[in-house]
């Protein structure tokens, strides 16, 4: 695979209103971030190329910059073109682990065997965690969670598909480090949804 | 009612990003209210910029309304719980100015409402963002000066010496006087302060409807309460938290189970209690509610601007 080759579509496919869409995007993050388990509406303010998604794609430059390290999954690492879009349009440097990461970007979260690979911050610095935004076709149409916690009445149901494997196990672990951990955002068709570390899961039938 | 106002006191800012910052310093400031809001109470460090306004003004607080702020939203600022003093005229300005937004003194037409020491007394909703103005973030503070010291101690959950702190001040004082920044646990794990609000505040951060975002300037920090989150005011069992109690309703528009501030009258001792939050108590007398002295002497309120804390 040739380094570095950058094809037109690399410098396309940006903010066309850097101020206005990045603003955009992060109320809507934020919602989903203070409300786990609600789906909010993203717009369509980004074009990058395959397979990294317009959403996932606009919430990165929303939140990305020279200031914090990318980690790409192996499906997103194979194509050139969305490392260099991603440099181009964030500043970001993409890193090779995951435990310097601020920011990962899973376009497969079905090949994300584990969580805690990634940094899950200090007990004083609980902060200094990566933050997964996962690539998924659906909010609704997967196998429902049940989610309860901080930003939720009472319960909420959110089914993002694809998900990581023994997803159970591995969020019931990232809970269980609280206050460190991990924060994922589920990035739909022009839609998010988040799961900040305090969200617990609910077990069927429990 | 309030209709919606648009501020138009100019500022000399010669040329500025939209709502000020710029994007880097927003991107910045937006990761820190994520990972707050991700881990309710924890108290986010943040790279703090100057501010065409002095620190006391509440830069942390229009920091991040600038930060979250869009086109469309519509801002309320109060100070105290009024809308028309120096410090909240001039933040309305400076938004209505650097970002073109509608701002209003009606609470329940703001999406955000930026705040400095008060919660609004109309129970706030879903669609609204409650941003506090903070001086000092860390609650342990006057315990320990050490910035390294507490964050161990909120690390290690070390909250033993806040509880003998409060404790001693109900041994002196027969109840506990900490009547402002009173503490509050959240979500059962970080001890916080609620900002320099008056304690009848506190049960109305607890399991909120809306989201909670606090910002201190001077002192670099960013935390957050989602909605629908446990906050508990820190208390023991033979002495429960409680907040203050007023044996008047409201001079101007008899308000009971709402915070009062005292209003000197004249120079000769005369005075009354009104409400603190100035546009609630305006939408009541507006509805034909009247207070004990409003009937006397109309239009007293309105001209009331000596204002001195109730307790
Ligand atoms: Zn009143």
């Amino acid at each position: 695979m040739p380094a570095a080759t950058h094809t037109p579509t690399v410098y396309e496919g940006g903010f066309s209103d850097p101020v206005g869409s990045s603003q955009a995007v992060f109320r809507a993050l934020m919602d989903a971030m203070a409300r786990p388990g609600s789906v909010q509406d993203l717009p369509v303010v980004t074009a990058p190329p395959a397979p990294l998604t317009a959403s996932a794609s606009a919430l990165l430059a929303t939140l990305a910059d020279a200031d914090t390290p990318v980690w790409l999954d192996p499906t997103l690492m194979k194509t050139t073109e969305v490392k260099d879009w991603i440099v181009f349009h964030t500043g970001a440097e993409i890193t090779p682990h995951q435990s310097e990461a601020a920011f990962a970007l899973v376009a497969s979260p079905g090949g994300l065997a584990a969580l805690n690979g990634f940094s899950l911050g200090t007990q004083e610095f609980p902060d200094r965690s990566t933050t997964l935004i996962l690539q998924v076709s659906s909010l609704t149409d997967g196998a429902a969670l049940t989610l309860e916690g901080p930003g939720i009445k009472g319960q909420a149901s959110l089914a993002p598909d694809p998900m990581p494997p023994h997803f159970e196990a591995q969020w019931q672990a990232n809970r269980a480090a609280f206050p460190r951990g991990v924060d994922l955002v589920f990035a739909g068709p022009d839609c998010v949804a988040a799961m900040p570390r305090s969200t617990r899961l609910v077990r069927e039938g429990a | 009612m309030n209709a919606l106002t648009q501020d138009t006191s100019s500022q000399n800012l010669a040329s500025y990003n939209f709502a000020y910052l710029d994007e880097q310093t927003k991107r910045m400031i937006r990761r820190a209210i994520l990972k707050g809001i991700a881990i309710p109470g924890y108290q986010v460090p943040f790279a703090s910029r100057e501010m065409p306004m002095p620190y006391g003004w509440g830069t942390g607080g229009v920091q991040v309304t600038a930060a979250i702020i869009g086109r469309d939203d519509v801002l309320k600022v109060i100070d105290q719980g009024a809308d028309d003093t120096t410090n909240a005229v001039s933040i309305r300005a400076f938004f209505a100015k650097t970002a073109g937004v509608v701002t209003t003194t009606a609470t329940p037409d703001a999406t955000i409402i930026q705040t400095r020491h008060r919660i609004p007394e109309t129970p706030l909703t879903e669609g609204q963002v409650l941003v506090y103005q903070v001086p000092i973030p860390e609650p342990l503070r006057f315990l320990e000066p050490r910035e390294t010291e507490t964050r161990k101690m909120h690390a290690l959950e070390e909250y033993g010496l806040m509880h003998v702190k409060l404790y001693e001040d109900i041994a002196r004082n027969g109840h506990i006087a900490t009547t402002y920044a009173y503490p509050v646990k959240v979500e059962g794990r970080y001890v916080m302060d609620p900002s320099p609000t008056p304690k009848f505040d506190n049960p109305k951060m607890h399991r909120s409807e809306t989201l909670q975002l606090f910002g201190a300037g001077r002192e670099k920090r960013i935390y957050a309460i989602p909605p629908h989150t446990e906050v508990v005011s820190l208390d023991f069992e033979d002495h429960p938290f409680e907040i203050q109690h007023f044996d008047q309703p409201c001079a101007m528009c008899g308000a009971e189970q709402v915070y009062l501030d005292e209003v000197v009258l004249d120079d000769k001792g005369g005075r009354m209690f009104v409400c603190s939050d100035t546009h609630y108590c305006e939408s009541r007398r507006a509805d034909g509610h009247c207070g004990a002295l409003l009937g006397d002497e109309p239009g007293l309120g309105a001209e009331a601007n000596t204002r001195k804390e109730a307790m």
